[in-house]
């Protein structure tokens, strides 16, 4: 899932401070999941919100409305009748969902309350982990399911590189070295010949915005020329 | 058949033991220094690698240095890392260095920038070094861009990779070195030995690959200038080997006698890599220490070096 942090809350404060009434959007997507932009965390978020204003003498009234995902214009649209009353918008979504709220409401500002961070695995309770940088081409099926663009941070596909001090990585000692563990997964599963060729140069497929058109639904979208 | 012709590939091939040094570029446009720093190296080293922003410290162009070795009559070793530019980049430079008279490149991946002084900057590493040997053989051997698209006038360049036989895992170290074989090393610059045990079985492992027949391998040494900079080696520069005993030997000599010791350390570390089979040359590595060259490589028998 995709993971997202708070923002502080001076920051949010400086974005909406301009507008008198804001209606904060909460996401039941991912960042509910990391406990960064549901319902629970918009309550809070608005109670911190007003506080602060009130502290501060800045006239704020917000509300909160969680929809299920902001990634999906279907459920975006429970939010028509209630957003002409609103002087803008805050996001508690991804920067996808934002993106997509702004583009339902171009007359509205709408302004982000959370920082997007990473595509990552729930380690435990509070804790995630980055595992994938949606490169556009999975070499996982290669690299004994350890991705190298994620896991090693020089992103090699020659590695290791000079650098692993006791099977860690030199740039964070806490982390473990992608390339030691690729290596060591594949000497294991007897499948090492996969690392001993040169890896050539990718192309990298995430140079611009990222679209998917399934093949089956193209003919909803794309009209045929004859 | 010669590949570039530089003086450096004219050494090896013709069995001489080879010896590289090394210069680090100023952090500014100062070019006396870079003139001081060549003058001590000037007939006492077949080639110089000129670093390229080591340590991920911006440092003046190692291209430009290069330049001015040229300018001073010397042979520059271009280091090129992947870190700072894209494949663009590194292929205008490359056709620019050519151009110019550079004839070796020193192919790296680069220390992180987190390591240098902006290290929020963003990482390229477009390709990795293994990528970028490849990709400069591509241009030299078939005169085509990484792309694939032609090139009028390829840029002949002897290629040199570097490898750590103390990097882990050691076991996969001499195959990774069959891979940068394989994407087209002529030459390999190992790092610092300071464990020669380890050292002698990775060239062992090499020798019996059949890789030392392939490349040319020069082994790296960085003589010691104090104990205390010995400490720091073995704890802070990540993939070094330092051992003990080394650190005890330093200590055991007076302060003022510590970097002659270290000088004599590494002499004796040139003569005994002198006899091992697939060793071909050494790299000197002394680091702000440029003036204390001419002094090992006398007192290791190194001199003269060979015109060929």
């Amino acid at each position: 899932m995709v993971i997202a942090e708070v923002k502080p809350l001076a920051e949010i404060l400086e974005l909406i401070k301009q507008y008198k009434r804001v209606l904060n959007t909460g996401c039941g997507g991912c960042t509910a999941v990391c406990l960064a932009g549901g319902q629970k965390e918009v309550d809070t978020l608005n109670t911190k919100l007003e506080l602060s204003c009130r502290e501060q003498k800045i006239p704020l009234e917000i509300s909160g409305f969680t929809v299920e995902r902001q990634c999906d214009m279907q459920f975006n649209a429970e939010l028509d009748h209630l957003v002409a009353s609103y002087d803008a918008l805050l996001s508690m979504a991804c920067g996808a969902g934002v993106q997509f709220l702004a583009e339902r409401y171009p007359d509205k500002p709408v302004l982000p309350a959370v920082n997007t961070t990473f595509v990552g695995v729930n380690k435990d309770i509070g804790w995630y982990e980055e595992r994938c940088q949606s490169c556009g081409d999975c070499v996982l099926g290669i690299t004994g399911g350890i991705c190298p663009v994620t896991m090693c941070a020089k992103s090699l596909f020659n590695g290791p590189c000079g650098g692993p001090q006791d099977g860690h990585c030199e740039v964070d000692t806490d982390t473990p070295c992608a390339w030691i563990n690729i290596y060591e997964r594949l000497k294991a599963q007897g499948r090492l010949d996969n690392i001993l060729k040169v890896f050539p140069a990718r192309e990298w497929q995430n140079q611009t915005q990222g679209k998917l058109l399934l093949e089956d639904y193209k003919h909803r979208y794309v009209k045929e020329t004859k | 058949m010669m590949k570039a012709g530089s003086n450096l590939e004219k050494v090896l091939k013709a069995g001489h033991f080879a010896v590289t040094g090394e210069l680090g570029p100023p952090r500014g446009a100062d070019v006396a220094v870079i003139r001081e720093k060549a003058h001590y190296l000037k007939g006492m080293v077949d080639a110089v690698n000129i670093t390229d922003n080591q340590t991920a410290v911006v440092r003046m162009a190692s291209w430009a240095a290069s330049l001015i070795l040229i300018q001073e009559g010397l042979e520059p070793n271009y280091q090129m890392v992947c870190r700072d530019r894209n494949r663009l980049a590194m292929q205008s430079d490359v056709l620019g260095a050519y151009a110019l008279g550079i004839r070796n490149m020193l192919c790296l991946s680069g220390d992180h920038q987190k390591f240098g002084d902006h290290p929020k900057s963003r990482k390229v590493f477009d390709i990795d070094s293994m990528q970028l040997i490849s990709m400069v053989k591509k241009m030299r051997d078939e005169s085509k861009f990484q792309s694939g698209e032609a090139i009028t006038v390829a840029p002949q360049m002897f290629i040199g990779a570097a490898e750590n036989p103390f990097g882990e895992p050691y076991e996969f170290r001499v195959l990774r070195l069959a891979k940068k074989i394989e994407a087209g090393a002529d030459f390999i610059q190992t790092q610092c030995i300071y464990n020669m045990d380890r050292f002698r079985t990775w060239i062992r492992q090499s020798v019996d690959r059949g890789l030392t027949e392939k490349v040319y391998i020069l082994a790296g040494i960085t003589p010691f200038k104090s104990v205390g900079m010995a400490r720091y080696m073995q704890k802070n520069v990540p993939g070094l080997d330092v051992p003990d005993a080394l650190i005890k030997r330093l200590e055991g000599v007076d302060k003022k006698d510590q970097a002659k010791e270290g000088i004599a350390l590494c002499c004796e570390q040139i003569e005994e890599l002198r006899e091992m089979q697939g060793v071909a040359g050494v790299h000197i590595m002394a680091i702000e220490w440029e003036k204390r060259v001419p002094e090992i490589v006398e007192k290791a028998g190194l001199l003269p070096r060979p015109v060929v």
